[in-house]
């Protein structure tokens, strides 16, 4: 190995640094400064989808368009936001929390974190083309999807590149942790986040190259005359249906498992307490995993399934809940008689696990079968997976971006500001999506640029929680600027109750951590 | 660091197997869909053994029929009678009604569909005009027969069961002429939802 110095002098500046670059610090930059700026573009098209709900009737947009802006919206917060997002965070983080020098493949770390910009465009670009974006919603089902116009080529496309890249990433977290732990760092000592890490690089490992083969067939479907799910051909669209959730479902779980990860980190930090049940939390998170593959279903019980499947499908999806049930249990009994400090990283740690519960046990209520009919595709689902989405990942992006902003820049940020934001983003959240489940109760169905007029005051209140939802995030990327550009200097172990090898290197974190492995008791 | 070559090389043969995998859950699940009759597949037996089967002449079922073309398939097509009523165990015909209206031969393809879904297990066709691809010289019209026989132990909740078929240009170029171009796009920048060849009935 050579000497850090050694290191310094291949450190090039400008451009070619962040092209060439194979530093896991730099890399963990490019992945979250680009999963930023997917957040505003996804977050653009929201704004615009809840200002066409704004009235009943239309208003702003074509329905077309409407159609265009709820698919390129999910695409692009999940494929370009917060997965990306999770992986910077494992760029940065992995590596300092297991005393390793950098990640096991740097090279194929540049590479993986190249793929996305390209993709990117090139979803954006569909929008663009004759016939505008991918319409069909991001399930893309057939036969809308077999259907369209070159904006579904170009989608699925991009789904190839995001897809590849999250499989090397994966690949590359996987490696690293398995191969470069600092002596002593047992697999059962190493820290939650690098655990919950673990078991969604498998997930994605087995999941993503699912997705690849289900849009591959599509694409043939499409242009090269195969009928996997096309019916003039004895194809089954609802075949898509069931590839496609073996995919989906645990990628939900790829999007929550590392926001997990740094409840686990946090919560423990701002309660000075060790975090209660480390080992039904690793346990918890692997049976999470596991179910994720055999719940897929629960997506698709109004298509007709025998009532067996129905059984079946909705007994394992509850099940889920009980792993679920011991993490939030654990966290709970880790804030107890705690001395806790309300910081921002624990404030969104806090709001987060509360608000993924009320998630949870929406979930709950979709896993009933019965119930389901009368919820699938309304608004019900909506308000469900926002408020594990955005009240799981991101407000645990969130929190672990002010979490580790003072170990990554050296600064401490705005402590004032943080709490402005903190508030403006909970309770703006709130207000945007939990009129929705109302809605959803009511009827309301989802993806339709228009509705009934008993509908109007509960989406004028979501739409203004919206737009304060948006505007907030403003307040985010200015803390963010700040911070980089200075601020009070952080200490080397930056929260008063922080454990963990991260904390021990200076900040900001220099450019070559542990290049002589840390030895672990 | 040779270990970590040898682990990205066994996890790129894991992600190239679960990509193959993604492939095989479509037979897979043709598989599990045939054997236990889901997803509307309906049943297909021969003669011989319908004969043994008893007529349950104390139950009336009632079979309700429809059927259209997709676009891209220039034909009429309907079903001669809406509705019979049959006894499980009693093999009956209907017939379908086609109609080539272009100056071309035209190749089509029949896929039934029955509901409630758990009653097409029990809903077997002897014969019908979906087993094969039917060719129509220009302007010819015939009728097709379907034979079915309804199984005596289908649930005693059933009273009703609807035989839909949806018809299909097998060949993507001549669909494509006849509107079925999925990708179609006027002038306004908005998908063309092609006019299907008006079904009846
Ligand atoms: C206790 C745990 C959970 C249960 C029981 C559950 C159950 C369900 C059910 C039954 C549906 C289908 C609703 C329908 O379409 O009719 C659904 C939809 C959804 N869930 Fe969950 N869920 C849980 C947790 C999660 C988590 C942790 C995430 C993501 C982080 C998530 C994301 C989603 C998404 C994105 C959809 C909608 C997909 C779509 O149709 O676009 N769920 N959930
Ligand atoms: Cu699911």
């Amino acid at each position: 190995m050579a000497t850090a110095a050694a290191h310094h002098e291949e450190h090039p500046g400008g451009l070619t640094r962040w092209l060439f670059t194979t530093n896991h610090k730099d890399i963990g930059t490019l992945y979250l400064w680009f999963a930023f700026i997917m957040f505003f573009v996804g977050g653009a098209m929201a704004m615009v989808i809840r200002a066409e709900l704004f009235q009943p009737g239309m208003q702003m947009v074509e329905p077309h368009f409407f159609n265009q802006m709820t698919t390129v919206h999910a695409l692009v917060m999940i494929f370009g936001g917060v997965m990306p997002a999770f992986v910077g965070l494992a760029n940065w983080q992995i590596p300092m929390m297991i005393g390793a020098p950098d990640m096991a493949l740097p090279r194929m770390n540049n590479w993986s974190f190249w793929l996305l910009p390209p993709a990117a465009t090139l979803l954006i670009m569909s929008l663009f083309m004759p016939g505008g974006g991918p319409a069909a919603g991001w399930t893309i089902y057939p036969p809308l999807s077999t259907q369209g116009g070159m904006g579904m080529d170009f989608a699925i496309l991009t789904i190839h590149m995001l897809g590849f890249s999250s499989i090397l990433g994966s690949m590359n977290i996987i490696a690293t942790i398995l191969n470069m732990r600092a002596p002593g760092m047992t697999l059962m000592k190493m820290p939650l986040f690098v655990w919950t890490w673990l078991i969604t690089a498998f997930l994605l490992l087995a999941a993503i190259p699912v997705l690849a083969g289900a849009v591959t067939m599509l694409l043939t479907d499409r242009h090269f005359g195969t009928s996997f799910f096309d019916a003039a051909g004895g194809g089954d669209p609802v075949m898509f249906q069931h590839v496609f959730w073996f995919f989906g479902h645990p990628e939900v779980y790829i999007l929550v498992l590392p926001a997990f990860g740094v409840f686990s980190q946090i919560i423990p930090t701002f309660a000075r307490k060790p975090l209660f049940g480390y080992s039904s939390m690793v346990f918890a998170t692997a049976t999470i995993a596991f179910l994720s593959f055999i719940v897929w279903a629960h997506h698709m019980y109004t298509v007709g399934m025998p009532m067996a499947g129905e059984l079946f499908f909705m007994y394992s999806t509850m099940l889920i809940a009980v792993p679920t049930g011991v993490k939030v249990f654990n966290w709970i009994a880790t804030m107890w008689r705690g001395s806790m400090t309300f910081e921002t990283p624990m404030l969104y740690a806090i709001a987060g696990v509360f608000l993924f519960t009320i998630g949870g046990l929406s979930g709950l209520m979709l896993a009933i079968t019965p119930a389901d009919f009368q919820y699938h595709d309304t608004y019900f689902v909506v308000a469900h997976f926002h408020y594990v989405i955005f009240a799981g990942s991101v407000l645990a992006l969130m929190g672990a971006a002010y979490f580790w902003l003072p170990k990554w820049t050296g600064h401490m940020y705005n402590e004032r500001l943080g709490k402005l934001h903190f508030w403006l983003t909970t309770i703006s959240f709130n207000v945007t999506f939990f009129p929705q489940h109302f809605l959803g109760l009511a009827g309301m169905p989802r993806r339709i640029p228009d509705y009934a007029l008993q509908f109007t005051e509960f989406n004028q209140i979501s739409s203004i929680g919206a737009f304060v939802l948006g505007l907030s995030q403003l307040l985010f990327l200015y803390i963010v600027v700040q911070t980089i550009k200075g601020g009070k200097q952080a200490t080397d172990r930056v929260w008063e109750g922080a454990e963990g090898l991260e904390w021990t290197v200076p900040s900001p974190a220099p450019y070559h951590t542990f290049a002589t492995a840390p030895q672990v008791k | 660091m040779r270990s970590n070559t040898r682990i990205a090389t066994i996890l790129t043969v894991v992600a190239i197997a679960m990509f193959g995998f993604g492939y095989a859950l479509v037979p897979l699940y043709d598989l599990i869909c045939d054997i236990t009759g889901l997803n509307g597949k309906t049943g297909r037996v021969d003669a011989a053994s319908v004969q043994a089967a008893e007529v349950d002449q104390s139950r009336w079922i009632t079979v309700e029929f429809t059927g259209h073309t997709t676009s891209g398939l220039p034909w009429v097509f309907r079903p001669l009678q809406k509705k019979m009523r049959v006894h499980p165990g009693e093999t009956a015909v209907a017939n379908y009604y086609v109609r080539n209206n272009t100056d071309e031969t035209i190749t089509g393809q029949a896929v039934p569909s029955v509901v409630p879904g758990r009653a097409a297990p029990y809903f077997k066709k002897i014969e019908c005009f979906c087993f094969s691809q039917q060719t129509l010289a220009p302007r010819e019209a015939k009728e097709m027969p379907v034979r079915f026989v309804v199984d005596a132990k289908i649930s005693q909740r059933v009273d009703t069961i609807t035989l839909s078929y949806a018809f299909f240009n097998t060949d993507k170029a001549s669909a494509k002429k006849y509107g079925g171009d999925p990708m179609a796009v006027n002038h306004d920048g908005h998908h063309v939802h092609a006019h299907q060849a008006a079904p009846d009935g």
